[in-house]
């Protein structure tokens, strides 16, 4: 309770995040941002890449934000934090700023400005080793422009971009596992969360925080409009994720894998695509094979992970 | 009077020597030729302790201009370096830094882009940018690049400015040939260039501010005409800085630099190193009693439009010397001076010449000002007019 | 929407300051139906207040309050995430 309460307490005041932005209706990105912003207990600095969230909450003359933010394009979030987290380095060294508190520099971007066109940008920050909390919010697709694949769309799912139709089962490529590219760069911190489970991602926000250097936190983030789910729905789909394996909460602190939040019981992974439109087509018996293939990359992921923890056991 | 220093430095050398008694507070830095002996310079400065910036090593030219965009709104000022095909690939954030109003100042070894890639110089990299609403002051030498960098650290920072400035020194032709130059002391260019200050920067929690919004068809256009006005203002904004530095070292810019305008016939116009070469043309044809002379832009944007109008005599030929080519329309320094003209008694015609670093002789510029310069200037094959 | 300004009235590069915007009253986007909480079966666990998109769940201290009905989009999460079944979505005009 005192982990909430905290959250409470800070949102109290002056919230970070407000409402009044124009996400859609049960948009699981509002309860990412402000679950971690509500976490840190620093001042911070946000530096939001295009997508939904920019779009929706700073339409002039009006924002949704209490805290410092800036938008600068699709592809440079993580550049643009560099600058800051730079900036913040070279005042305080000669001591110009108005307060003795570092600022914490968090970039939010969606998977497309992480996964694919963010991913230079990204990938130089974590070299760099600059102090800033890069969180991905992962809905896995180009949302904010109708829906598109990205590299974060999972095997077999419909979108505009890879529709499913009588000649095709959706994409036909697995994504990209950017938690491990994330891994490779050798940083203090990367997590894995989904928006789903709170206090898991609270907690990870706080470690991330804490590294004295570049952390990285990959949050799956349900989509009503993209995945095709009742917009009250968003916790329990994200549930499945977590339960079917197809999403591990784990991190890797200093190189040390440990997964976080094991599921009580590994539900099959037609629990994690039933309640999504973008999956509906390979639950028909022709595509039964697809399903098998995920279900069988998922186990052996998950399996692939638990090896990586140490014992090969969840802490 | 300043106790001034005169060395043999190259453009690149000198302007890297700027950076350092500017001592700037972040330094995004991507190597392209032929800026690098500037980034490398500055490096060197700043490992020997010399200059206490933070070097940020970024992976592209986009990444530079984006954390210089973090950086500068954060409240830190910050300078970068770019040619070329870097300048193309940023040219994204460019245009934003501008409207984000940023005041970053970015030296530019002016180079030809690619294709074919080619690292000599032209100025097709600054035309590539020249609507993005950020300042472009061109140098005709070294001391130029040197000076320039101080004063558009000024300029950039002016409260009805803050916009990106470029101080664009021709590749290889400036960047790497040596010459003597004046230094300031860092005790003056330390009291120049001041401190930095901005309004609502990032890094001030108490106060905070949303940049870089989105805006609907009911407020883009009011944004950008809110931008252009800033840079219109850069114009006075140059010209005090100008009259201030003059103060400090007898040399004095203006926006436009007339030579031997006097009864002038036959005008050239044209930006960067060129203007020497055309210079020494002109004291030549004088001597045999021609009427000509040179109008060189220093500041290409804001393009000084009333005061070029205004220097021209009347009934004089302006020839525009472009080395940047606009295929299928009219060459960028040609279209900015027919325009400033148009309803004056002025006839203007225009040449392209030394793209990709084709260099122009003194002949050639006899050619010109004859009247019998082709209208691709040195170019093989391409016949001459009647 | 506050009137729209001149070009020359608006802040420097868009720069919005929070403490002087307005913010769009989503509430408009429900269609006929509010979020209701029976105060005799909530405990006060605060998963709606962590889990709505829009900031919308208010609280006293710890204590659930009430909702801001200026912003709810109706979305219904609250009512599907309650652990005791609290949280009904009622008609708008339900006093």
């Amino acid at each position: 309770m005192s982990r909430l309460k905290n959250l409470v307490e800070r949102e109290a005041g002056l919230p970070p995040l407000a409402g009044g932005h124009s996400l859609c209706q049960g948009c699981g990105v509002p309860i990412v941002v402000r679950t971690v912003l509500n976490t840190l207990t620093s001042p911070v600095v946000v530096v939001n890449a295009t997508g939904c969230l920019e779009v929706a909450t700073t339409r002039f003359p009006t924002t949704a934000w209490n805290v410092p933010w800036i938008h600068v394009a699709f592809e440079n979030a993580a550049a643009v934090a560099s600058g800051v987290e730079s900036a913040q380095r070279a005042l305080r060294r000669r001591h110009a700023l108005p307060s003795d508190e570092d600022v914490a520099v968090v970039v939010f971007a969606g998977d497309g400005g992480t996964y694919d066109i963010g991913l230079q940008a990204l990938s130089g920050a974590l070299e760099r080793g600059h102090r800033f909390l890069f969180v991905c919010y992962d809905n896995e697709g180009y949302m904010n422009t109708g829906i598109q694949r990205s590299g974060a769309t999972p095997f077999g799912a419909s979108t505009t971009t890879s529709p499913s139709g009588l000649e095709s089962f959706g994409k036909a490529q697995q994504r990209k596992d950017m938690t491990a590219i994330a891994i490779a760069h050798h940083v203090p911190y990367v997590g894995q969360a989904a928006a789903s489970h709170w206090h898991d991602l609270s907690q990870k926000v706080e470690r991330a925080a804490a590294a004295d250097g570049p952390a990285f936190l990959n949050v799956l983030t349900n989509c009503p409009l993209g995945w095709g789910h009742e917009p009250r729905l968003g916790v329990q789909v994200l549930d499945a994720a977590v339960n079917s394996c197809f999403w591990p909460l784990y991190e890797v602190v200093d190189g040390t894998y440990r997964v976080t939040c094991e599921p009580e019981e590994i539900v099959p992974i037609e629990e994690w695509l039933r309640p999504q439109a973008r999956f509906a087509h390979l639950l028909r018996s022709e595509n039964a094979q697809i399903v098998e293939e995920i279900q069988r990359r998922v186990t052996s992921e998950w399996e692939a992970l638990l090896n990586r923890c140490e014992g090969g056991v969840p802490a | 009077m300043s106790t001034a220093a005169l060395e043999l430095m190259t453009g690149g050398e000198s302007v890297a020597w700027a950076m350092r008694q500017i001592d700037p507070d972040v330094f995004p830095v991507y190597p392209i030729t032929p800026q690098t002996p500037i980034i490398q310079g500055f490096a060197k400065f700043v490992a020997d302790g010399k200059a206490h910036t933070e070097l940020v090593n970024v992976e592209s030219e986009h990444s530079a201009m984006s954390a210089a965009i973090g950086s500068a709104l954060a409240g830190a000022r910050t300078m970068t370096a770019t040619s070329s095909q870097g300048l193309a690939l940023m040219a994204e954030v460019v245009y934003i830094a501008a409207s984000m109003r940023a005041p970053i100042v970015m030296a530019l070894g002016n180079r030809a882009l690619s294709g074919p890639i080619n690292i000599h110089c032209d100025h097709s990299d600054s035309m590539l940018i020249r609507d993005s609403g950020v300042v472009q002051l061109f140098a005709e030498n070294a001391q130029e690049a040197y000076d320039l960098t101080l004063i558009a650290t000024r300029l950039a920072e002016r409260s009805d400015v803050l916009l990106p400035v470029l101080v664009c020194q021709d590749g290889f032709t400036i960047t790497h040939s040596a010459e003597p130059v004046e230094l300031l002391s860092d005790d003056e260019v330390a009291s120049f260039v001041g401190e930095y200050e901005i309004p609502h920067p990032l890094l001030d929690p108490v106060h905070p501010t949303s940049q870089g919004p989105f805006a609907m068809p009911d407020y883009y256009f009011e944004l950008r005409r809110q931008q252009i006005s800033a840079l219109e203002a850069a114009l006075d904004g140059f010209d005090e800085l100008g009259h201030e530095f003059e103060a400090l070292c007898r040399r004095r810019y203006r926006a436009v630099e007339p030579y031997r305008l006097d009864g002038a016939e036959r005008v050239i116009v044209a930006l960067g190193s060129t203007a020497g070469t055309i210079k020494d043309v002109v004291d030549e044809l004088r001597d045999e009693g021609q009427r000509v002379g040179l109008l060189r832009i220093v500041s290409f944007r804001p393009f000084p439009a009333q005061q070029l109008a205004s220097l021209l005599p009347d009934a004089a030929t302006a020839i525009v010397l472009d080395r940047a080519a606009s295929p299928g329309g009219a060459a960028p320094l040609f279209a900015e001076v027919a325009a400033a003209l148009v309803g004056a008694r002025v006839t203007v015609t225009g040449h392209v010449y030394g793209l990709g670093g084709r260099d122009l002789h003194p002949e050639d510029v006899r050619e010109v000002f004859a009247g019998r310069g082709q209208q691709y200037v040195g170019l093989r094959g391409e016949p001459c007019p009647d | 929407m506050p009137p729209l300004k001149a070009w020359s009235e608006l802040p420097r590069a868009g720069a919005i300051e929070p403490a002087t915007a307005s913010r769009p009253e989503t509430g408009g986007w429900r269609t006929g139906l509010k979020p209701e909480v029976d105060l005799s079966r909530c405990v006060n666990c605060l998963l709606c207040w962590v889990y709505c998109p829009d900031s919308s769940v208010l609280l006293e201290g710890t204590t659930f309050k009430g909702f801001d009905l200026a912003h709810c989009k109706g979305c219904e999460i609250c009512a599907e995430i309650c652990p005791v079944q609290a949280i009904e979505m009622v008609p708008e005009d339900r006093p």
